[in-house]
């Protein structure tokens, strides 16, 4: 057992759960307890969803754990199959379920004799693989039932488009800024005459996917869910795929410069024309991001030093690291992450461009390093938010797990250039509010000059402060200042004094301090 | 007991959506100050935690999960020296007067012995430890609270008549807060009875003193509260006590008090609305034999500071999907404002505890010459989705699962976990309670588009 407060990632089922809700016409039916379906509000809540949550309860309750399921699951999956038409069922086992060790697989090979809908029990071990792994699997279990009985149908197309396509692999509900992310991938191909063959899972069909196969590659931008898929892809079908995370302006550089790669190896042979993105890297690097120009600038070059932790899933927080100490000059004394499957992976990539390397699950760990090193500022979860809250730090928000202020309505991609722009501002600002914050205290305060026309006590009408004086109390932080003045005020009517000059205050402080 | 027929009772399959009964941690936490909650559990509650009662958890909590792992399932690892090691953690961290551990449903699925282990733990320790088994097998929402303050009223120390007194100004005084001007008074009242009154159901400080107070005003004197803000502050409980319910989801308790300690259960409708509250103050009042004072100036008094609410809700339908086990005595109040309720959906109906209230909802419907609503046991969302098309109701009260498609369906909704985390018991909250309600209706001016539904799915059927 172990004493838990707060997990990053959530349980096995959830992972399931994300990516059978994100296709379309999918439904998801956990065998679980009765308020286990949290999932629903989650998405309902966080991604502000219009429409129901394609997730129903089997529900296990005491006649369940007496006497097992029996028909009860199965009767569940033939009354969604016949209300809602669902291409497929998704039967989602829970930890319950997975302590139970009832026979679902068996429930699922008699409720797919009668129904419409296919049936498939979700591949994922509640105790071995958590959220983002189990989305990972999940994913790639789906793609391969399709894709498996196309080919054995052999409707599987495997022609490859006569122009340039790719898929995108890993788009899917509840994911951090994930559908800005999608629109700016879909344009950073597109704008070098690259089509998008299909999004998964995010609002793709299952009857689409037999045309899988047909793009010449994969693109997976972020590495925690859809990699299992693209090797299958890669395995199987031969498609190469790309698994730069396209974030900060070198990455997109060396992301677009792997798909010039890939492409041109089958354009010459089809079309005998090479293609070449230099251009058009060089061009979007200057015009369309102004990150790099921001760079540049002398804004930034008052981020130089300035020291920084990060945390945040392996993706996120690797590629934030790399921008701020290649890209912006900041020096980032932790680098972090929640992924420990993917340890290896972070380790390797984040490199010599940190002091040191985080690796835990345990966001106690995470608060007690930061507070030990005392960045000017924290890029992190929701979780690295409120540890700066409450020692004083100001944090930038790069990474699930999320609140819903992290679904915004506006377009705020992290990946392609418009995403450089989108990091720029949000680094910037972080930085910038952390300056603001310190300003004041050195100088005094924001309202040096309000304190001299307003003031806070009564009766001031018979105590005169010379000017010197009255600039005495502005030395004090604000929100004892008020007290000061009216201490002094006080002692200089117990004395008989009627003008507070600066010796005054200080006589007033003496008498006032123990 | 009076039977009476109310002629539709269903019960449908149970595949409905609510909360699970551990949230009851999140602000039971809060009432009880010195207590430590631990959800003994697998990680799926344990997000269920971090997700619903959202940024509380950043606070610092007094609760947590004893995360079972892999060898706690297959009893690799010893359950009791497990829980040992992290009791002893909470001990030495938090210094709590008592520990809650809340079993859910993977320690009824394993067997574990919590009732059994926590007696031995609570000697090693020194620190009291409560069992209460708040799991989604057995319980919904709300009824998390009800198995915690039934373990609770084993706690609460014996009743004795003849040392009250004294032990009334131990117990009492930090709940009551104005408990000077008539405090001899009643106190002698008390002598004369011989008989103490004890309510039982978590409610915000603020809320349990103006309850004290409106029985002050009929010179009874409340002698405790079940949950006390302090453990060692728990009322005393025995023969001679009177027991009387807040909120209609304490079944449990109410057995608990009247079996086992030995309790007199006031049985009255709940203090919900100023008619409820009135009824509830009344049957009180009529079990300590006192003539009810003022009351009915009172309550129309409240009518009329509501009257502004009551022009928005008058003549509306309302459809409750059912989650929490309020609706009934919500659904009785907002047909006394002249609302119509077409369905109240409830996840478990307890028909001899809530039997008062299910009277007075009776009454009202005649009274208000409103059709009584059909009360449907254990729900089934989907279908009551299905019906909520056909009868296009003003406002659904409902879980956050159903409320944004709802919405995006043109059907007015209002989160139904609000209801119990607002401050909605008593004459002097229920304008909070039709803030609540009315909320949703006051938002809608003119449609913001033309398109009656902004629902995706409809689009592209």
């Amino acid at each position: 057992m172990k004493l838990a407060y707060w997990m990053y990632a959530g349980p096995a089922h959830i992972g399931t759960l994300r990516v059978a809700s994100s296709f379309k016409n999918v439904h998801a039916i956990m065998h679980a307890p009765l308020g286990d379906d949290y999932f629903n509000v989650m998405r309902s809540m966080s991604e502000r969803e219009r429409d129901f949550t394609p997730v129903t309860a089997s529900v296990v309750d005491r006649h369940v754990l007496a006497r097992g399921s029996q028909e009860k699951v199965i009767n569940n999956i033939s009354r969604k199959d016949e209300e809602q038409r669902p291409d497929l069922i998704v039967l989602t086992p829970t930890c319950t379920s997975s302590i139970l060790q009832e026979d679902l697989q068996n429930f699922v090979d008699r409720a797919s004799l009668s129904s419409e809908s296919d049936v498939i029990l979700a591949d994922v071990n509640y105790h071995r693989v958590n959220e983002l792994q189990a989305a990972d699997r999940t994913l790639e279990q789906i793609i391969r039932f399709h894709l498996d009985r196309a080919r054995k149908r052999s409707i599987l197309d495997r022609s490859v488009t006569n122009t340039p396509s790719a898929n995108i692999i890993g788009i899917f509900t509840l994911g951090f800024h994930n559908q800005h992310d999608c629109r700016e991938l879909k344009r950073l191909p597109g704008e070098s005459g690259i089509a998008v063959n299909q999004v998964i899972p995010e609002g793709g069909y299952l009857k689409d996917l037999r045309d899988l196969p047909r793009a010449w590659f994969n693109i997976v931008p972020y590495r925690e869910v859809g990699l299992m898929t693209a090797t299958f892809s890669e395995n199987e079908y031969g498609m190469p795929y790309i698994s730069i995370t396209p974030m900060g302006i070198s990455n997109t550089a060396d992301f677009i410069a792997q798909i010039g790669k890939l492409v041109n190896v089958w354009a010459s042979a089809l079309s005998g024309k090479r293609l070449n993105y230099k251009l058009y890297v060089d061009n979007q690097t200057k015009f369309v991001s102004q990150a790099a120009w921001f760079s540049k600038s002398i804004d930034c070059q008052n981020l130089a030093g300035k020291e920084a932790a990060i945390f945040g899933d392996a993706t996120h927080a690797a590629s934030i690291t790399k921008i701020l100490v290649k890209e912006m000059g900041i020096r980032v004394s932790c680098s972090g992450t929640y992924c420990k499957h993917d340890a290896e992976r972070f380790n390797e990539q984040v490199q010599g461009l940190c002091s040191e390397i985080l690796v835990t699950e345990d966001h106690t760990e995470v608060g007690d390093t930061i507070a030990r090193i005392e960045p000017s500022v924290i890029f992190g979860t929701q979780m690295e938010r409120h540890i700066g809250k409450r020692i004083d730090i100001p944090c930038g928000v790069i990474s699930s797990p999320v609140h819903i202020q992290n679904s915004p309505l506006g377009y705020r991609p992290f990946l392609g250039y418009e995403g450089t722009n989108q990091i720029a501002d949000l680094i910037y600002n972080s930085f910038n509010l952390g300056m603001e914050d310190h300003s004041p205290d050195v100088f005094g305060g924001h309202d040096t000059k309000g304190i001299s026309t307003k003031s806070l006590s009564t009766d001031r009408n018979d105590i005169n402060w010379t000017p010197e004086a009255e600039s005495e109390p502005n030395r004090i932080p604000g929100f004892v200042r008020g007290k000061t003045k009216k201490n002094t005020e006080t002692f200089a009517k117990g004395n008989n004094i009627s003008e507070i000059t600066i010796d005054v205050t200080y006589a007033a402080k003496e008498k006032s301090s123990p | 007991m009076k039977t009476f027929d109310i002629p539709t009772f269903e019960c449908e399959t149970g595949n409905y959506h609510t909360f699970c009964p551990i949230s009851c941690v999140a602000w039971l936490y809060q009432k009880i100050e010195d207590s430590f909650f631990l959800v003994v559990g697998t990680k799926t509650r344990g997000y269920f935690l971090q997700n619903a009662p959202g940024v509380m958890i950043f606070a610092e909590p007094r609760y947590a999960m004893a995360e079972s792992e892999e060898g706690d399932i297959s009893a690799q690892l010893n359950d009791q020296k497990e829980l040992e090691r992290i009791c002893l953690r909470v001990k030495n961290d938090r210094n709590p007067s008592v520990i809650i551990w809340i079993g859910t449903c993977t320690t009824e699925i394993i067997k574990m012995d919590s009732e059994g282990i926590a007696p031995k733990m609570e000697k090693q320790l020194g620190i009291p430890i409560v069992v209460a088994r708040a799991n989604g097998l057995d319980h919904a929402f709300t009824q998390g609270e009800d198995t915690v303050l039934a373990a609770m009223t084993h706690r609460c120390p014996e009743f004795n008549p003849r040392i009250m007194n004294q032990q009334k100004r131990d117990t009492a005084k930090p709940v009551v807060v104005d408990v000077s001007p008539s405090n001899k008074f009643s106190d002698k009242k008390h002598e004369l009875n011989r008989c103490s009154l004890v309510l039982f159901g978590s409610l915000p400080s603020s809320v349990a003193s103006q309850s004290n107070l409106e029985l002050k005003r009929q010179s009874i004197s409340v002698s405790g509260w079940l949950p006390s803000q302090k453990y060692n502050e728990l009322p005393a409980l025995g023969e001679g006590v009177y027991v009387c319910g807040v909120n209609p989801f304490l079944s449990r308790t109410a057995t608990a008090s009247t079996r086992r300690r030995k309790c007199q259960l006031v049985g009255a409708p709940f203090p919900i609305g100023p008619d409820g509250t009135r009824a509830w103050i009344e049957k009180i009042c009529s079990v300590f034999d006192v003539k009810p004072n003022g009351l009915e100036e009172r309550e129309n008094q409240i009518w009329k500071i509501l009257s502004d609410y009551l022009k928005i809700i008058m003549g509306k339908s309302v459809f409750f999907m059912g989650d929490n086990l309020l609706e009934i005595s919500i659904a009785r109040f907002l047909i006394r404002c002249g609302m119509v309720v077409y369905e109240v959906g409830i996840p478990y109906m307890d028909r001899r505890y809530q039997a008062a209230e299910l009277l007075l909802l009776q009454h009202t419907c005649r009274k208000m010459k409103k059709p009584m609503p059909r009360i449907v046991e254990k729900p089934d969302n989907y279908s009551q989705v299905q019906r909520m098309h056909e009868l296009q109701p003003d406002l659904a009260i409902t879980g956050m699962a159903h409320a944004n498609p709802l919405e995006a369906r043109d059907i007015n909704t209002k989160w139904s976990v609000e209801f119990t985390f607002a401050q909605i018991h008593g004459s002097v909250n229920a304008r909070d309670a039709l803030e609540l309600v009315t909320r949703p209706l006051r938002r809608r001016g003119e449609s913001v588009s033309d398109c009656r539904s902004l629902s995706r799915q409809t689009l592209h059927v």
